[in-house]
Protein backbone atom coordinates (compact mmCIF):
# COMPACT_ATOMS: atom_id res chain seq x y z
CA UNK A 1 0.00 0.00 0.00
CA UNK A 2 1.33 3.41 -0.84
CA UNK A 3 2.38 5.69 2.33
CA UNK A 4 0.18 8.23 1.43
CA UNK A 5 -3.08 6.38 1.28
CA UNK A 6 -2.08 4.51 4.60
CA UNK A 7 -1.66 8.19 6.23
CA UNK A 8 -5.07 9.65 4.21
CA UNK A 9 -6.97 6.30 6.01
CA UNK A 10 -5.89 6.82 9.50
CA UNK A 11 -8.68 8.43 11.15
CA UNK A 12 -11.46 5.83 9.75
CA UNK A 13 -8.56 2.88 10.14
CA UNK A 14 -7.41 3.71 13.77
CA UNK A 15 -10.62 5.21 14.90
CA UNK A 16 -14.02 4.48 12.85
CA UNK A 17 -14.18 7.78 11.93
CA UNK A 18 -16.74 7.81 8.61
CA UNK A 19 -19.16 10.61 7.36
CA UNK A 20 -22.65 11.29 7.88
CA UNK A 21 -24.38 13.46 5.20
CA UNK A 22 -26.06 16.54 6.20
CA UNK A 23 -28.87 16.93 3.79
CA UNK A 24 -30.17 13.24 4.29
CA UNK A 25 -28.44 12.02 7.12
CA UNK A 26 -27.51 8.55 5.81
CA UNK A 27 -24.16 7.43 7.37
CA UNK A 28 -21.12 6.01 5.31
CA UNK A 29 -17.92 3.67 6.36
CA UNK A 30 -15.65 3.95 5.12
CA UNK A 31 -16.14 7.50 5.00
CA UNK A 32 -17.65 9.82 1.37
CA UNK A 33 -16.51 12.83 0.70
CA UNK A 34 -19.45 12.93 -1.21
CA UNK A 35 -23.45 11.80 -0.23
CA UNK A 36 -24.21 8.96 -3.28
CA UNK A 37 -28.14 9.61 -2.63
CA UNK A 38 -27.82 13.63 -2.46
CA UNK A 39 -25.16 14.11 -5.01
CA UNK A 40 -24.09 17.44 -4.90
CA UNK A 41 -26.48 18.73 -2.35
CA UNK A 42 -24.10 16.72 0.08
CA UNK A 43 -21.34 19.57 -0.67
CA UNK A 44 -19.57 20.22 2.54
CA UNK A 45 -22.30 19.02 4.38
CA UNK A 46 -20.47 16.24 4.67
CA UNK A 47 -20.16 15.75 8.59
CA UNK A 48 -17.33 13.14 10.27
CA UNK A 49 -18.64 10.75 12.90
CA UNK A 50 -17.04 8.11 15.30
CA UNK A 51 -18.38 4.58 15.07
CA UNK A 52 -18.02 2.43 18.07
CA UNK A 53 -17.46 -0.52 15.96
CA UNK A 54 -19.45 -2.82 18.23
CA UNK A 55 -22.42 -4.96 16.15
CA UNK A 56 -22.39 -8.36 14.95
CA UNK A 57 -20.95 -10.26 12.04
CA UNK A 58 -24.04 -10.48 9.19
CA UNK A 59 -21.87 -13.10 7.14
CA UNK A 60 -18.30 -13.97 6.88
CA UNK A 61 -15.80 -16.73 5.31
CA UNK A 62 -12.91 -18.83 6.13
CA UNK A 63 -9.94 -18.64 4.29
CA UNK A 64 -8.26 -21.16 3.65
CA UNK A 65 -6.21 -19.98 0.41
CA UNK A 66 -5.04 -16.81 1.57
CA UNK A 67 -2.51 -13.73 -0.02
CA UNK A 68 1.01 -14.07 0.71
CA UNK A 69 0.91 -11.53 3.58
CA UNK A 70 -1.86 -13.84 5.52
CA UNK A 71 -0.59 -17.33 4.91
CA UNK A 72 0.64 -17.35 8.42
CA UNK A 73 -2.48 -17.04 10.01
CA UNK A 74 -4.55 -19.62 8.18
CA UNK A 75 -7.42 -20.44 8.65
CA UNK A 76 -8.67 -17.20 9.60
CA UNK A 77 -12.68 -15.61 9.55
CA UNK A 78 -13.31 -12.41 7.70
CA UNK A 79 -16.17 -11.14 8.06
CA UNK A 80 -19.04 -8.00 7.41
CA UNK A 81 -20.00 -7.05 10.68
CA UNK A 82 -22.87 -4.19 10.94
CA UNK A 83 -22.41 -1.71 13.61
CA UNK A 84 -24.81 -0.68 16.37
CA UNK A 85 -24.55 2.59 14.21
CA UNK A 86 -26.20 0.93 11.13
CA UNK A 87 -23.56 1.01 8.73
CA UNK A 88 -21.28 -2.07 7.72
CA UNK A 89 -17.49 -2.52 7.56
CA UNK A 90 -15.77 -5.89 6.06
CA UNK A 91 -12.62 -6.99 8.95
CA UNK A 92 -11.13 -9.89 9.97
CA UNK A 93 -12.76 -12.24 13.24
CA UNK A 94 -9.63 -12.78 15.65
CA UNK A 95 -9.03 -14.19 19.03
CA UNK A 96 -12.32 -17.23 17.65
CA UNK A 97 -11.70 -20.38 16.51
CA UNK A 98 -13.09 -21.20 13.14
CA UNK A 99 -15.85 -23.67 14.27
CA UNK A 100 -17.31 -21.09 16.90
CA UNK A 101 -17.97 -18.13 14.39
CA UNK A 102 -21.88 -17.75 14.10
CA UNK A 103 -23.59 -15.30 11.98
CA UNK A 104 -25.70 -13.02 13.99
CA UNK A 105 -22.66 -13.23 16.64
CA UNK A 106 -21.70 -9.88 18.52
CA UNK A 107 -18.45 -8.46 18.25
CA UNK A 108 -16.66 -5.45 19.39
CA UNK A 109 -13.70 -3.74 17.40
CA UNK A 110 -9.81 -4.51 18.48
CA UNK A 111 -6.65 -2.98 17.06
CA UNK A 112 -4.26 -4.81 15.05
CA UNK A 113 -1.34 -5.35 13.23
CA UNK A 114 -2.97 -5.46 9.11
CA UNK A 115 -0.09 -5.64 7.32
CA UNK A 116 3.64 -4.13 6.09
CA UNK A 117 5.88 -3.46 3.66
CA UNK A 118 8.26 -6.44 4.34
CA UNK A 119 10.82 -6.29 6.92
CA UNK A 120 11.85 -2.94 6.23
CA UNK A 121 8.62 -0.79 5.51
CA UNK A 122 5.59 1.13 6.98
CA UNK A 123 3.21 -1.13 9.42
CA UNK A 124 0.03 -0.65 8.58
CA UNK A 125 -2.37 -0.91 11.91
CA UNK A 126 -6.99 -0.95 12.04
CA UNK A 127 -9.36 -2.30 13.26
CA UNK A 128 -10.30 -6.16 13.67
CA UNK A 129 -13.41 -7.77 15.42
CA UNK A 130 -13.18 -10.13 18.33
CA UNK A 131 -15.84 -11.72 20.14
CA UNK A 132 -17.80 -9.29 22.25
CA UNK B 1 -1.03 19.03 44.71
CA UNK B 2 -2.49 15.59 44.80
CA UNK B 3 -1.20 13.07 42.30
CA UNK B 4 -1.63 9.69 41.02
CA UNK B 5 -3.63 6.96 38.77
CA UNK B 6 -7.14 8.37 37.25
CA UNK B 7 -7.24 4.84 35.48
CA UNK B 8 -5.75 1.97 34.36
CA UNK B 9 -6.07 -0.76 31.72
CA UNK B 10 -3.98 -3.86 31.21
CA UNK B 11 -3.80 -6.39 28.20
CA UNK B 12 -2.32 -9.71 27.62
CA UNK B 13 -2.35 -11.84 24.54
CA UNK B 14 -4.68 -14.69 24.46
CA UNK B 15 -1.93 -17.45 23.42
CA UNK B 16 0.34 -18.96 25.82
CA UNK B 17 2.97 -22.22 25.96
CA UNK B 18 3.60 -24.19 28.37
CA UNK B 19 7.46 -25.03 29.80
CA UNK B 20 7.09 -28.70 28.63
CA UNK B 21 6.26 -27.98 25.16
CA UNK B 22 9.69 -25.56 24.66
CA UNK B 23 11.62 -28.27 26.90
CA UNK B 24 10.50 -31.11 24.78
CA UNK B 25 12.04 -29.48 21.85
CA UNK B 26 15.55 -28.61 23.14
CA UNK B 27 15.56 -31.74 25.21
CA UNK B 28 15.26 -30.49 28.04
CA UNK B 29 13.41 -31.52 31.14
CA UNK B 30 9.88 -29.87 31.22
CA UNK B 31 9.55 -30.63 34.63
CA UNK B 32 12.68 -29.62 36.06
CA UNK B 33 12.56 -26.19 33.76
CA UNK B 34 8.65 -25.06 35.37
CA UNK B 35 9.69 -25.77 38.52
CA UNK B 36 13.09 -24.05 38.53
CA UNK B 37 11.66 -21.08 37.48
CA UNK B 38 8.31 -20.98 38.67
CA UNK B 39 6.70 -20.92 35.67
CA UNK B 40 3.71 -22.83 34.26
CA UNK B 41 2.78 -21.03 31.16
CA UNK B 42 3.84 -17.79 29.60
CA UNK B 43 1.51 -15.10 26.64
CA UNK B 44 2.20 -15.80 23.63
CA UNK B 45 1.37 -12.63 21.22
CA UNK B 46 -0.90 -13.57 18.37
CA UNK B 47 0.42 -12.98 14.56
CA UNK B 48 -1.07 -10.02 14.05
CA UNK B 49 -0.06 -8.30 17.86
CA UNK B 50 3.10 -6.06 19.02
CA UNK B 51 4.15 -3.58 21.47
CA UNK B 52 1.74 -0.89 19.83
CA UNK B 53 -1.32 -2.97 19.61
CA UNK B 54 -0.89 -3.98 22.82
CA UNK B 55 -0.44 -0.38 24.12
CA UNK B 56 -3.37 0.49 22.47
CA UNK B 57 -5.57 -1.89 23.92
CA UNK B 58 -4.24 -1.58 27.23
CA UNK B 59 -4.52 2.48 26.75
CA UNK B 60 -8.17 1.88 25.52
CA UNK B 61 -9.22 0.10 28.34
CA UNK B 62 -8.05 2.57 30.96
CA UNK B 63 -9.92 5.22 29.11
CA UNK B 64 -12.91 3.11 29.14
CA UNK B 65 -12.96 2.54 32.41
CA UNK B 66 -12.82 6.87 33.31
CA UNK B 67 -14.66 10.01 31.78
CA UNK B 68 -11.83 12.05 30.44
CA UNK B 69 -11.55 14.04 27.34
CA UNK B 70 -8.41 12.78 25.19
CA UNK B 71 -7.87 16.37 24.05
CA UNK B 72 -6.94 16.78 27.98
CA UNK B 73 -3.89 14.18 27.65
CA UNK B 74 -0.76 16.44 27.45
CA UNK B 75 1.77 13.54 27.08
CA UNK B 76 2.54 9.48 26.14
CA UNK B 77 5.10 7.49 26.47
CA UNK B 78 5.12 3.98 26.25
CA UNK B 79 8.05 1.96 27.46
CA UNK B 80 9.56 -1.18 26.05
CA UNK B 81 12.28 -3.34 24.73
CA UNK B 82 10.92 -4.33 21.74
CA UNK B 83 9.06 -1.62 20.08
CA UNK B 84 8.64 -2.47 16.35
CA UNK B 85 10.66 0.46 14.93
CA UNK B 86 14.12 1.02 15.78
CA UNK B 87 13.31 4.88 14.29
CA UNK B 88 9.36 6.46 14.60
CA UNK B 89 7.77 6.06 18.21
CA UNK B 90 5.32 3.75 19.03
CA UNK B 91 3.75 6.36 21.05
CA UNK B 92 2.44 8.72 18.30
CA UNK B 93 0.50 5.88 16.71
CA UNK B 94 -0.76 5.12 20.53
CA UNK B 95 -1.73 8.94 20.48
CA UNK B 96 -3.28 8.86 16.97
CA UNK B 97 -5.07 5.64 18.12
CA UNK B 98 -6.84 6.91 21.32
CA UNK B 99 -7.72 10.13 19.70
CA UNK B 100 -4.65 11.98 21.48
CA UNK B 101 -3.46 13.91 19.01
CA UNK B 102 -1.75 16.64 18.05
CA UNK B 103 -1.63 19.04 21.11
CA UNK B 104 0.21 16.41 23.05
CA UNK B 105 3.84 15.32 23.32
CA UNK B 106 5.39 12.41 22.79
CA UNK B 107 8.12 9.88 23.25
CA UNK B 108 9.21 6.22 23.67
CA UNK B 109 11.66 5.13 26.11
CA UNK B 110 13.97 2.08 27.10
CA UNK B 111 14.82 0.39 29.77
CA UNK B 112 14.63 -3.29 29.72
CA UNK B 113 11.69 -4.10 32.04
CA UNK B 114 11.14 -1.14 33.88
CA UNK B 115 10.75 1.42 30.93
CA UNK B 116 7.01 1.66 32.02
CA UNK B 117 7.29 2.89 35.17
CA UNK B 118 10.21 5.21 34.13
CA UNK B 119 6.85 6.26 32.08
CA UNK B 120 4.57 6.88 35.18
CA UNK B 121 7.31 8.70 36.61
CA UNK B 122 8.14 11.33 33.84
CA UNK B 123 4.04 11.77 33.67
CA UNK B 124 3.71 12.54 37.23
CA UNK B 125 6.34 15.01 37.52
CA UNK B 126 4.80 17.01 34.20
CA UNK B 127 1.23 16.41 36.03
CA UNK B 128 2.85 17.84 39.60
CA UNK B 129 4.34 20.42 38.36
CA UNK B 130 1.34 21.65 36.30
CA UNK B 131 2.52 21.64 32.81
CA UNK B 132 0.04 18.79 31.79
CA UNK B 133 -3.63 18.07 32.85
CA UNK B 134 -3.41 14.12 32.23
CA UNK B 135 -0.53 11.79 30.93
CA UNK B 136 -0.61 8.43 29.64
CA UNK B 137 2.46 6.19 31.05
CA UNK B 138 2.55 2.63 29.15
CA UNK B 139 5.02 -0.34 30.08
CA UNK B 140 4.05 -2.84 26.78
CA UNK B 141 6.36 -5.70 25.50
CA UNK B 142 6.44 -8.68 23.04
CA UNK B 143 9.74 -9.20 24.31
CA UNK B 144 12.02 -12.69 22.67
CA UNK B 145 14.57 -14.92 23.93
CA UNK B 146 17.21 -17.10 21.68
CA UNK B 147 15.35 -20.32 20.67
CA UNK B 148 16.58 -22.99 23.76
CA UNK B 149 17.95 -20.09 26.03
CA UNK B 150 16.56 -20.28 29.50
CA UNK B 151 14.52 -16.73 28.62
CA UNK B 152 12.35 -18.31 25.94
CA UNK B 153 10.70 -19.98 28.91
CA UNK B 154 9.65 -17.02 30.31
CA UNK B 155 9.82 -14.32 27.89
CA UNK B 156 6.69 -13.13 26.76
CA UNK B 157 4.23 -10.66 25.93
CA UNK B 158 1.64 -8.09 27.58
CA UNK B 159 0.93 -4.37 29.04
CA UNK B 160 -0.89 -1.88 30.83
CA UNK B 161 -1.54 1.39 30.73
CA UNK B 162 -1.93 4.08 33.77
CA UNK B 163 -3.92 7.54 33.47
CA UNK B 164 -1.88 10.06 35.82
CA UNK B 165 -3.57 13.39 36.50
CA UNK B 166 -4.24 15.34 39.73
CA UNK B 167 -8.63 15.10 39.65
CA UNK B 168 -10.42 12.14 40.77
CA UNK B 169 -7.12 9.73 41.58
CA UNK B 170 -7.74 6.21 42.54
CA UNK B 171 -4.76 5.21 43.74
CA UNK B 172 -2.35 8.58 45.03
CA UNK B 173 1.47 8.44 44.18
CA UNK B 174 2.60 9.33 47.71
CA UNK B 175 6.40 9.33 46.82
CA UNK B 176 8.24 7.34 43.89
CA UNK B 177 12.59 6.98 43.48
CA UNK B 178 14.58 5.26 42.21
CA UNK B 179 18.19 3.52 42.60
CA UNK B 180 20.50 3.32 39.39
CA UNK B 181 24.01 1.94 38.76
CA UNK B 182 25.99 0.25 35.20
CA UNK B 183 25.08 -3.44 35.73
CA UNK B 184 25.90 -5.29 32.59
CA UNK B 185 23.17 -7.95 33.22
CA UNK B 186 21.59 -8.24 30.34
CA UNK B 187 21.55 -6.56 27.07
CA UNK B 188 20.59 -6.45 23.26
CA UNK B 189 22.69 -4.91 20.88
CA UNK B 190 21.67 -2.65 17.72
CA UNK B 191 20.77 -4.95 15.06
CA UNK B 192 20.45 -8.31 16.97
CA UNK B 193 16.86 -10.33 17.23
CA UNK B 194 17.44 -11.76 20.06
CA UNK B 195 19.04 -10.10 23.82
CA UNK B 196 22.41 -11.71 26.01
CA UNK B 197 22.08 -12.01 29.62
CA UNK B 198 24.99 -12.80 32.56
CA UNK B 199 23.74 -15.97 33.21
CA UNK B 200 23.71 -16.15 37.58
CA UNK B 201 24.79 -12.81 37.33
CA UNK B 202 21.41 -11.49 36.85
CA UNK B 203 20.28 -12.56 40.47
CA UNK B 204 22.21 -11.13 43.50
CA UNK B 205 24.18 -7.84 41.89
CA UNK B 206 21.76 -6.88 39.56
CA UNK B 207 17.51 -8.03 40.12
CA UNK B 208 17.87 -7.81 44.30
CA UNK B 209 20.87 -5.70 44.80
CA UNK B 210 18.45 -3.08 42.93
CA UNK B 211 15.24 -3.82 44.65
CA UNK B 212 15.76 -4.25 47.75
CA UNK B 213 18.12 -0.87 47.46
CA UNK B 214 15.30 1.15 46.15
CA UNK B 215 12.42 -0.31 48.12
CA UNK B 216 14.56 0.27 51.17
CA UNK B 217 15.09 3.84 50.55
CA UNK B 218 11.73 4.19 49.91
CA UNK B 219 10.32 2.77 52.63
CA UNK B 220 12.92 4.82 54.74
CA UNK B 221 12.61 7.86 53.09
CA UNK B 222 8.69 7.66 53.43
CA UNK B 223 9.04 6.21 57.74
CA UNK B 224 6.99 2.53 56.87
CA UNK B 225 7.69 -0.98 57.36
CA UNK B 226 6.26 -3.45 55.45
CA UNK B 227 3.76 -4.69 57.39
CA UNK B 228 2.30 -1.00 56.31
CA UNK B 229 1.47 -2.22 53.22
CA UNK B 230 -1.84 -4.01 51.84
CA UNK B 231 0.02 -5.13 48.83
CA UNK B 232 3.44 -5.47 47.33
CA UNK B 233 4.78 -5.58 43.96
CA UNK B 234 8.36 -7.02 42.88
CA UNK B 235 9.41 -7.17 39.24
CA UNK B 236 8.82 -10.73 37.99
CA UNK B 237 11.21 -12.45 35.36
CA UNK B 238 10.43 -15.57 37.06
CA UNK B 239 8.09 -16.94 39.51
CA UNK B 240 11.04 -17.68 41.68
CA UNK B 241 12.78 -14.09 42.28
CA UNK B 242 9.89 -12.19 43.37
CA UNK B 243 8.91 -14.61 46.40
CA UNK B 244 12.63 -14.33 47.40
CA UNK B 245 13.01 -10.51 47.23
CA UNK B 246 9.78 -10.62 48.84
CA UNK B 247 10.91 -12.62 51.84
CA UNK B 248 14.45 -10.85 51.87
CA UNK B 249 12.58 -7.64 52.24
CA UNK B 250 9.75 -8.93 55.14
CA UNK B 251 7.16 -9.23 53.33
CA UNK B 252 4.57 -12.27 52.92
CA UNK B 253 3.48 -14.76 50.50
CA UNK B 254 -0.24 -13.12 51.13
CA UNK B 255 0.56 -9.58 50.22
CA UNK B 256 2.67 -10.28 46.95
CA UNK B 257 -0.12 -12.73 45.80
CA UNK B 258 -2.36 -10.56 43.85
CA UNK B 259 0.19 -8.75 42.03
CA UNK B 260 2.37 -12.25 41.51
CA UNK B 261 1.53 -12.89 37.74
CA UNK B 262 4.47 -14.01 36.14
CA UNK B 263 3.94 -17.95 36.86
CA UNK B 264 0.78 -17.94 34.70
CA UNK B 265 1.53 -15.36 31.69
CA UNK B 266 5.46 -15.39 31.93
CA UNK B 267 7.62 -12.17 32.29
CA UNK B 268 5.84 -9.28 30.22
CA UNK B 269 8.82 -7.37 30.57
CA UNK B 270 7.72 -3.18 30.66
CA UNK B 271 4.50 -4.99 31.64
CA UNK B 272 5.39 -7.02 33.93
CA UNK B 273 4.55 -4.91 37.15
CA UNK B 274 2.48 -2.46 35.79
CA UNK B 275 0.11 -5.30 35.15
CA UNK B 276 0.53 -6.82 38.51
CA UNK B 277 -0.48 -3.30 39.55
CA UNK B 278 -3.25 -3.67 37.58
CA UNK B 279 -4.51 -7.26 39.21
CA UNK B 280 -4.07 -5.20 42.41
CA UNK B 281 -5.82 -2.15 42.09
CA UNK B 282 -8.95 -4.76 40.30
CA UNK B 283 -9.47 -6.21 44.13
CA UNK B 284 -8.17 -2.65 46.32
CA UNK B 285 -10.43 -0.73 48.87
CA UNK B 286 -10.18 2.55 49.68
CA UNK B 287 -6.98 3.23 52.44
CA UNK B 288 -5.20 0.12 51.19
CA UNK B 289 -1.71 0.90 50.48
CA UNK B 290 0.62 -0.61 47.76
CA UNK B 291 4.56 -0.62 47.17
CA UNK B 292 5.79 -1.00 43.54
CA UNK B 293 9.40 -2.00 42.51
CA UNK B 294 10.26 -2.53 38.77
CA UNK B 295 13.78 -3.80 38.04
CA UNK B 296 15.29 -2.89 34.39
CA UNK B 297 18.24 -4.13 33.53
CA UNK B 298 21.62 -2.84 32.84
CA UNK B 299 20.24 -1.70 35.80
CA UNK B 300 17.53 0.08 38.03
CA UNK B 301 15.09 -0.20 39.97
CA UNK B 302 11.77 2.62 40.57
CA UNK B 303 9.73 2.22 43.68
CA UNK B 304 6.52 3.54 44.63
CA UNK B 305 4.14 4.05 47.91
CA UNK B 306 0.67 4.29 46.62
CA UNK B 307 -2.28 4.89 48.69
CA UNK B 308 -5.78 3.97 47.11
CA UNK B 309 -8.67 6.19 47.30
CA UNK B 310 -12.34 6.52 47.80
CA UNK B 311 -12.75 7.13 44.16
CA UNK B 312 -11.77 3.56 43.32
CA UNK B 313 -15.09 2.41 44.21
CA UNK B 314 -16.86 4.59 40.91
CA UNK B 315 -14.09 2.92 38.32
CA UNK B 316 -16.05 0.26 36.58
CA UNK B 317 -13.28 -2.68 37.48
CA UNK B 318 -15.43 -5.71 36.66
CA UNK B 319 -16.08 -7.51 33.48
CA UNK B 320 -13.78 -8.62 30.75
CA UNK B 321 -11.63 -6.12 30.72
CA UNK B 322 -10.06 -7.06 34.54
CA UNK B 323 -6.73 -8.67 34.90
CA UNK B 324 -7.82 -12.26 36.03
CA UNK B 325 -10.59 -11.87 32.87
CA UNK B 326 -7.72 -11.68 30.62
CA UNK B 327 -6.03 -14.43 32.53
CA UNK B 328 -8.91 -16.66 32.10
CA UNK B 329 -9.35 -16.05 28.25
CA UNK B 330 -6.71 -18.15 26.67
CA UNK B 331 -5.17 -21.17 24.45
CA UNK B 332 -2.84 -23.50 24.29
CA UNK B 333 -0.29 -23.63 21.55
CA UNK B 334 2.72 -25.94 20.25
CA UNK B 335 6.02 -24.89 20.23
CA UNK B 336 5.30 -24.99 16.05
CA UNK B 337 2.82 -22.42 16.50
CA UNK B 338 4.64 -20.02 18.79
CA UNK B 339 7.56 -20.26 16.30
CA UNK B 340 5.03 -19.16 13.48
CA UNK B 341 3.55 -16.33 15.41
CA UNK B 342 6.99 -15.24 16.82
CA UNK B 343 8.39 -14.92 13.34
CA UNK B 344 11.09 -17.64 14.13
CA UNK B 345 10.19 -19.61 10.95
CA UNK B 346 12.45 -18.03 7.31
CA UNK B 347 10.13 -17.99 4.63
CA UNK B 348 10.78 -17.95 1.69
CA UNK B 349 11.18 -14.46 0.14
CA UNK B 350 10.49 -12.80 3.19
Amino acid sequence: MAIPRFWREIPSRYNLIGTECGNCGKRYFPPRIICPQCHRKSFGKMKNVRFTGSGEIVTYSVIHNAPKAFEMQVPYIIAIIEFEEGVRATGQIIDCEVEDVKIGMKVSPAFRKIGEDGKSGVIYYGYKFKPA
Amino acid sequence: MEVGIVSYGAYVPRYRIKPHEIAAVWGVDGDAMSKGLGIQSKSVPGPDEDVITIAVEAARIALSRCKIDTKDIGSIYVGSESHPYAVKPSATIVAEAIGATPDLTAADYEFACKAGTAAIQTCAGLVGSGSIKYGVAIGSDTSQGAPGDALEYTASAGGAAFIIGSENVIAKINRTCSYTTDTPDFWRREGEKYPSHGGRFTGEPAYFKHIISCAGNLMKKQDTKPSDYNYAVFHQPNGKFPVSVAKKLGFTKEQIKEGLLTPVIGNTYSGAVMIGLAAVLDVAKPEDRILMVAYGSGAGSDSFDITVTDEIEKLNRNGTQSVSALIKNHKFVSYATYAKYMGKIHLRGA
